[in-house]
């Protein structure tokens, strides 16, 4: 049993593509409209959830075979609960302009359905550390989709990236370029989350119902 | 007590011997069908509901501890960063931004925190900064000088769309002439109401007048008319705008009589009585996109 063994590339590699949690399993839907209106936040949250799902899935994981099944979801709720609010915190402490940013996005986290899918699913069953290998996998493929949605919205919405404005430097509002106020609301996260999927099942076919 | 159990994973009959049954009795399945049952650990049924109710016991004691230590140990920590960063925000409301020794250029540049009521008189001259002096109609003011100049600074609260706004209004000493304004907000959204903590937004307000007639007469319109005492606001953040819009008016309203005195005291006054106001044709138009309304998630 090596460190990365095949399994254990397979928990850190499938959720990055073939068990993406937002295209394919279509989780964390509700949080990839609300923070990828600007790329910044975007990547926090993706970073956010990386970290703190890899934290829940091992923590849960060690305690796993003394969770009574018939609470085990409370319990996930409560280390969940309990890592966000101690990353909050701490952020608070030793990184509060991060925290003042974060706000609200960092109690959404709670919220996030591929935590408490992850935990669900693969943590109750599995090892540490491929439990810790699923949960990167997981975080870096739902923050992956999340930069791809939020740099579309904040460069057609706003004409910017990092708040760079690349369309200003590029002259494209003197030849009559006006900024796509749809981009910035819910609605057009859907439509660039669907092309996502879109793109993804043409190109792999193992994915596409018969 | 040697015996085992034993299950057929055919039909779910459970046998009890040394070993698993040539046949199963039931649905004549091979012996390689019967597997054997792990017995469960001695003392610790994790199904019991005894077991449940202390686990989550044990569970939530040791999480609140857990928080409970962690909260108390940073908090000062935390309260720290937290005067630091109103510091910053009082400072960024007089143009001063992006300083790494903000405490030091704070206490060089304010130079009181009083508390006044609404008739104008001076309840404190000093601890308008922490939030704790301020009773009910009292109302906190910053006096700073930036390059001999006197600068009165009026905090606010408001509410936006999603959560709290607040800000700081730095006056000249005409006492009605925006020197710089500091917007933000809890929870705004990005790319629309957000950007009222947005310099772009922010960079409209200096040189504006905020009273006239003895009220709050700054407000942020759609299509500015008047160019003394109107900003253009964020479209597609209308419910956003109209909480600042909100915010101005009753929470700089109680310093008018403070104000006045202090505009009184200094001559060139322009607070009162109210100036006439050269009417400007120069609206712009509002941008043209379909996001009028702050309607999402």
């Amino acid at each position: 049993m090596g460190l990365f063994s095949k399994k254990n590339k397979e928990a850190l590699n499938t959720p990055l593509l073939k068990e993406n949690p937002v295209t394919v399993q279509v989780l964390g839907i509700c949080s990839a409209l609300a923070v990828t209106s600007k790329l910044e936040p975007a990547i926090v949250m993706g970073l956010s959830v990386t970290i703190i799902v890899a934290m829940a899935n091992v923590i849960i994981s060690l305690i796993r075979n003394t969770i009574p099944m018939r609470i085990r979801i409370i319990v996930q709720l409560v280390v969940v609960a309990a890592l966000v609010t101690l990353v909050s915190e701490i952020l608070k402490a030793f990184a509060y302009d991060v925290s003042v940013q974060l706000s609200v996005y960092i109690g959404l986290i709670i919220t996030n359905c591929i935590l408490m899918g992850r935990l669900e699913a693969f943590a109750m069953q599995n090892k540490p550390w491929p439990s810790f290998l699923d949960g990167i996998g997981n975080g870096v493929g739902y923050a992956m989709i999340l930069v791809v949605v939020a740099f579309f919205r904040e460069l057609f919405g706003s004409g910017t990236l990092f708040n760079y404005p690349v369309f200003e430097k590029l002259g494209l509002y003197e030849i009559g370029y006006i900024n796509n106020g749809l981009m910035l609301l819910a609605p057009a996260a859907f439509f660039l989350i669907a092309c996502v999927i879109w793109y993804q099942r043409a190109k792999d076919k193992s994915l596409q119902e018969k | 007590m040697a015996a085992k159990k034993y299950v057929c994973k055919v039909c779910g009959y459970v046998h009890e011997g040394k070993e698993a049954p040539g046949v199963c009795p039931l649905c004549k399945a091979a012996a390689s069908e019967f597997e054997a049952v792990k017995e469960a650990k001695k003392g610790l049924d994790t199904n019991s509901d005894v077991y449940a109710i202390i686990y989550s016991v044990v569970m939530v004691v040791i999480v609140a501890f857990l928080l409970a230590g962690v909260s108390s140990v940073l908090k000062p920590t935390q309260d720290a960063n937290i005067e630091l960063d109103k510091k910053k925000q009082i400072l960024s409301s007089l143009n001063i931004k992006g300083q790494d020794d903000a405490a030091t250029v704070y206490a060089n540049v304010v130079k009181a925190d009083i508390i006044v009521d609404a008739e104008g008189n001076v309840k404190a001259e000093q601890g308008g900064f922490d939030d704790k002096n301020v009773k009910d109609g009292e109302y906190a003011l910053y006096i700073a000088e930036v390059d001999g100049a006197r600068k009165y600074i009026l905090p606010m609260t408001g509410n936006g769309l999603w959560g709290g706004i607040w800000g700081y209004l730095a006056l000249n000493d005409d006492c009605n002439t925006i020197y710089g304004v500091y917007f933000s907000h809890a929870s705004e959204t990005p790319g629309l109401g957000a950007e009222i903590a947005g310099d772009k937004f922010q960079s409209k307000f200096p040189g504006r007048k905020v009273y006239r007639d003895g009220d709050v007469a700054l407000t942020i319109v759609k299509g500015v008319k008047d160019e003394t005492v109107e900003v253009n606001a964020i479209s597609g953040a209308t419910i956003t705008c109209n909480g600042v819009n909100d915010m101005l008016k009753h929470k700089l309203n109680p310093y008018y009589n403070y104000l006045k005195k202090q505009a009184t005291a200094i001559p060139a006054t322009e607070l009162v009585p109210a100036e006439p106001v050269a009417e400007e044709e120069n609206v712009e138009p509002a941008a043209a996109d379909a996001a009028q309304e702050n309607v999402e998630e």
